[in-house]
Order: structure tokens, then sequence, then C-alpha cells
């Protein structure tokens, strides 16, 4: 979904080949995972099927790098819309540590043991990132910051949950 | 670690209460010369009172502290001034500024207190303002600075004496996040660039990721997952 407006995106910017789009969106967002050709093709020939670009020109010879891309005015409507639209929050990995912590306290294993160890794993990663981010560029340093921020959630989380296992193992055996 | 293997810094089976309330329970804890160790934990948790036994502050009812093979705990009172002025420098959340008196003076201020001259101390001052970007600030009283820059203040007046461990106590703890990190970035930069030790006491886990290592602390004790299991 992202992948498909970030390509919308570029599009509203200026017209571009297939190829220039991967460049363009592996440079500006793309640092942790480019993305591959087939996904930008397939991308395409969704949003022209769904009216939103449209080929202005195909240069000679094969291939699909050869057809150049332009947003037509239902795309640039759409843009506009997806951009104004909050996101729902989506705390997946909580959900995924709050499932082991009820496991763990359904079966008996030491889920304060689990939460600490899963708290270092965050605080390596934490310190991973701030390290990687010395002598990483502002754009990519705005990204780790996002990481850190979502990862620092993650373990206030994780201590608060700590500090409740007494009573949410009473809760839970209900 | 210091040449022949042993920490720099070390506190063992420190203990320490306040009236009837336990705030130390056994902690062990070793910092590496060099080394920037983060101790993390709740509010009430008992790492303030951990650093201000390692630091000389207070004086631990049971267990040892070390710096540098001597005995910090059984040192007598004008000895640990001593310590604290030259081996030690401080970097704590606020109030550490002297709001009489403008910045480069500030900085300057733990030189005079060990005994240098006046225009020796402000020559050295000087030094270390471009390298926190406080040259615009230098004549500036800490109530006409931002809270970042006070904090800057406050980093090379920890590092002006040349101290060898840095203890702060949630250095960013009344900033916004882009301060902090400007602060943060500073701090262990300029303390890893003069190969001092740094102590770092906080709540926050983006702050404790600035460090080489974490210890955490709950209900006076070091948290270890090993022991956990």
């Amino acid at each position: 979904m992202t992948v498909s407006y970030a390509l919308l995106g570029l599009l509203n910017e200026a017209d571009r080949h297939g190829y220039d789009l991967k460049q363009s969106y592996d440079r500006r967002f793309g640092a942790a995972r480019p993305l591959r050709f087939g996904q930008v093709y397939r991308t395409l020939a969704q949003l022209e099927r769904d009216g939103l670009i449209s080929v202005i020109g195909v240069e000679q010879g094969a291939g699909p790098d050869r057809k150049r891309y332009s947003i037509t005015d239902d795309g640039v409507t759409d843009l506009a819309r997806w951009l104004s639209e909050p996101e729902d929050p989506q705390p997946q990995l909580q959900t995924v540590l709050f499932t082991k912590v009820v496991l763990a306290l359904l079966s008996g294993q030491p889920a304060e043991a689990f939460l600490e160890a899963q708290r270092q794993r965050h605080l390596t990663v934490m310190r991973d990132l701030t390290a990687a981010r010395r002598t990483a560029s502002l754009r990519d340093g705005m990204l780790i910051d996002y990481q850190l921020f979502h990862i620092e959630a993650d373990l206030r989380w994780i201590d608060h949950a700590a500090g409740r296992l007494d009573t949410l193992a009473a809760d839970i055996e209900l | 670690m210091t040449g022949d293997g042993a920490p720099l810094l070390a506190g063992r089976g420190l203990h320490k209460s306040f009236g009837w309330t336990p705030a130390l329970r056994g902690v062990d804890i070793a910092v590496a010369e060099g080394e920037v160790l983060a101790v993390m934990g709740p509010s009430g948790s008992g790492k303030s009172t951990l650093l201000h036994c390692l630091a000389g502050i207070l004086t631990p009812d049971g267990g040892e502290v070390t710096f540098d093979g001597r005995r910090v705990d059984r040192m007598p009172d004008h000895q640990r001034s001593r310590l604290r002025r030259s081996e030690f420098g401080f970097v704590f959340q606020f109030g550490q500024l002297v709001p009489e008196l403008p910045v480069r003076e500030n900085i300057a201020f733990p030189l005079m207190l060990g005994g240098k001259g006046r225009r020796a101390a402000l020559a050295e001052a000087a030094k270390w303002m471009p390298r926190l970007g406080l040259e615009e600030v230098a004549d500036r009283l800490p109530g006409e600075i931002s809270g970042g820059q006070g904090q800057r203040v406050a980093v090379a007046r920890a590092l002006v004496a040349g101290p060898r461990v840095i203890f702060a106590d949630e250095p960013t703890g009344s900033l916004d996040s882009v301060a902090a990190d400007q602060v943060m970035e500073l701090l262990v930069a300029t303390a890893k660039g003069e190969g001092a030790s740094i102590v770092l006491v906080t709540h926050e886990p983006r702050v404790a990721a600035y460090a080489d290592r974490q210890v955490t602390v709950r209900d006076g004790q070091t948290v270890s997952p090993a022991v956990l299991w």
C-alpha cells in the first residue's frame, strides 16, 4: 500500500521510467528495504489499471522499463486523500509480546525472565541503532529515530508489564 | 579495563539504607577505563544512590568502592573532596550552574576551585566552548540560555579539569528529544575523546542507548537476565 503511494508521489514530482522510479524510491525511502524491479512493475501495472497513472510514451526496444509514466488527475486526488488521512497505530510487535507473556504465565514459564531477556534485546538494538545514527545522513538518521521511538515505546510496555505480572497472572486464570 | 585488567571504578556488595529504607541491597558494578556505562532503572530503584556511592558523595553502609585501586569508601572527607574535584566530573539534571556567573566563568569554575588562576582558568574554559557549540553564549548568564545549552555548559564544566570519570545523573531529564540527543552526542564524544569513563544514570532507554553497556537496578539490586533464568 505504502509503496504504491510512494511511487505515485514520485510521479507527482516528475514523469519517470520504471527504472528511475526504483532508483528514486531506494534513494529516498529504501535504505533498509530497496524495491525489487518485479515489485515496481507489478505496482505500476496496478496503478495504471486503477487509472491513477498513465503511460505517456514508449521508447524503442523491448522490456517494461521502456515505458514512461505520468500521474493522472485521479492519481493526484488519490495521493492527496491518502496523505491527509491519519493512519491507525499498528501495535503489532506489542501483540506478539503480549501473547508471549500470557502464554508464559499460563504454562508456568518464567514470564519475568522472558520480559527481561526481551528488554535486553530491545536495548541492544537501540544501542546499535544509536551508534549507526552517528554516521548516518540526516534522512537515514530520521528513519533510525523513528525506529528508536517505537522500540522505546515497546520497552515502556515491557517495564510496565514486568511490574504487573502478579496481578496479570491472577487475572488470566479467571 | 585498565592495563592490569582491573576496572577503573568498582562497587562490590554495596549496601545503603536511609533510616529503615534500604536503597542498595548488595550491588556489584564495574566500569572500565574509557567505558560508557548506563545505569537504568525505575524511579526509586536506587540508581542515583548507587551513583552517589560510586562518586564518593555518599558512604555505603556495607561493601567497598574502589577507584584506580584506592578505597573511596575509606577515604577521609578532605581526600574524597579532592578526588571529586580532580578525578571526577559531574553532570546533573539541573541546578548545577552558578546563576550569577556567565557561561565562560561557570566552565572555568572547577579549575579555580582547584587552585588555578582566573586568567589561566578562563583560557582553558575558552578551549571547550567551540567543542560544545557555546561560543555565542559565552558571556550570558545561565538564566539567559536554553536548557540544552545549559546542559552543554554543564558537560564542558564536568570535563574542563580533565577527569577520568564523568558521573551523569539524568543529564537530559528536562530536555526535549532533539536537545537531549545533542547533549548526549557531545557528552559521549567529548568524554571518549578525552579517554574519560562515564557512569550515566537514566530511566530513558534512548539516552541509555548511547552507552557501551547497560545495567539495570531494581529494588536496590542489579538485574541480570542470566540470574533470572
